[in-house]
């Protein structure tokens, strides 16, 4: 099939490429543009290793395609730093609390908790686990995943 | 896995995709959030020739109330409908059922119409929507016609729309203010389909007794189902735990639900009984509370 061009943004950076239809948005960001901390896992819906944000809100890049992404606003694990030294405050919580071993869901939990901090700036252990609930990790458990949300929460509340 | 290859279409009017999809035949697939079509395209259990693109066409994505009546767009976003104030007022079992749909960053893409096209018989929406006796309008480059949710859903995967209708608004009839209601199922973890589920909506007549009583399953057969006869049993009835466990029961008879993984049939009727009663429970509770 004719490939198509896809022009979007990703963390405030214009990207241009081209795509087949059936190009898979996780696969155009990571073999396309060559960002490749977002990471694929199943394929299917069910990890959320692949969790991007789409205008803001956390989505699944395994589950749209590549064309529909034309002209979209996207944030990947690459947009969370400030800068090449510092790391962001959810980061930052996240090895302090030990909240990572292999690192492969890493980059999913951290898309999805950064929506989450910032639509619900305080939210109860209940809270965070329902929000990473379609986030899977099968390293560490989520118990210092979920204290590390915790911090991150207070670590922005202090900013 | 990866999806075949097919042709994209992005229209930007309805008509526009209306048309695609009575020139380009069965072979087309319209795409709306994806979070259903997406994962059978990665699997290759679907393999269309062309894919129409709903996300284009900002007309389709709404929430308003006419003469009483919720009508949605087809392309309204799951969690936009889970945080609408307008539905948690009017039409709270919607928005009950809305956390048990999957998880959030499904519910960010995934679209109303999508789901209920879907048709898959472990999704809440469709058992939601056939206890809110719920219509859906189905449109064409042709014709425009409204389908009961009742008739709507088919069997597994199989809904009345033909290859080339769109279903592009979900009309949601008003409730009496006193009405009670509750959504409830089990699943193995959260967000997984339904092993079963049920949608309970009751009203009380000002003396305390059932006006009348709704109950649909969902994950218990190919299609949600009414459970009629539960209904009948709670007709007329001054409700107590009693009387709703014993009409729970009752529920299931109709009902043929499947073995499989994840659970036998037996173990899915036993649950179903549970979830009826609770379901049917927090409804008659909630319509007490209303009229007090």
């Amino acid at each position: 099939m004719n490939k198509r061009k896809v022009r979007l943004e990703i963390n405030g950076i214009q990207y241009e490429g081209e795509a087949e239809p059936r190009r898979l948005l996780s696969d155009f960001i990571r073999e396309d543009l060559g960002l490749h901390g977002t990471h694929v896992g199943c394929e299917h819906g069910v990890c959320g290793a692949c969790t991007i944000q789409w205008d803001g809100k956390a989505v699944r890049s395994c589950l749209a395609l590549a064309v529909q992404a034309n002209g979209a606003r996207l944030r990947t694990v690459e947009g969370l730093a400030p800068n090449q030294d510092d790391l962001h405050p959810i980061q930052q919580a996240f090895t302090e609390m030990h909240a990572l071993q292999c690192g492969f869901c890493t980059p999913g939990i951290l898309m999805t908790a950064q929506a989450l901090l910032r639509d619900n700036p305080q939210p109860s252990e209940a809270e965070i686990r329902d929000g990473l609930s379609g986030n899977l990790c099968r390293c560490t458990g989520y118990q210092n995943i979920v204290k590390a949300v915790l911090l991150a929460a207070e670590k922005l509340a202090q900013k | 896995m990866k999806p075949p290859a097919f042709d994209y279409h992005a229209p930007a009017t309805l008509d526009e995709a209306l048309t695609l999809a009575s020139q380009l035949g069965p072979d087309a697939k319209f795409i709306a959030g994806g979070q259903s079509l997406m994962p059978m395209l990665n699997f290759r259990l679907l393999r269309p020739s062309h894919l129409i693109d709903l996300n284009g066409i900002a007309v389709l994505a709404y929430l308003r109330v006419e003469a009483g009546e919720l009508q949605i767009g087809a392309m309204t976003r799951h969690r936009e409908v889970e945080l609408s104030p307008i539905v948690r007022e009017g039409w709270p079992l919607i928005s009950e059922c809305m956390p048990f749909v999957a998880h959030v960053q499904i519910r960010n893409r995934g679209t109303l119409g999508g789901s209920i096209s879907h048709a898959d018989p472990a999704a809440e929406l469709p058992a939601v929507m056939t206890a809110l006796e719920a219509k859906f309008v189905l449109q064409s480059s042709r014709a425009t016609r409204t389908v009961t949710a009742n008739d709507f859903f088919v069997g597994t995967l199989t809904t009345a729309a033909e290859p080339e209708e769109l279903l592009t608004e979900i009309r949601v009839p008003a409730l009496p203010q006193s009405t009670g209601w509750a959504f409830d199922e089990l699943s193995r973890r959260h967000g997984d389909f339904a092993l079963a589920g049920a949608a309970a909506l009751v009203l009380l007549t000002p003396q305390g007794r059932i006006e009348w009583a709704r109950l649909a399953f969902t994950g218990l057969g190919e299609r949600p189902a009414r459970a009629r006869r539960t209904e009948e049993a709670l007709r007329g009835q001054v409700p107590t735990e009693d009387i709703v466990r014993a009409a729970a029961e009752h529920s299931i008879s109709d009902l043929a639900p499947e073995s499989d993984l994840h659970a036998s049939a037996d173990y899915r009727r036993d649950i179903a009984k549970v979830i009826a009663r609770r379901t049917l429970l927090r409804a008659i509770e909630r319509s007490r509370a209303a009229l007090q």
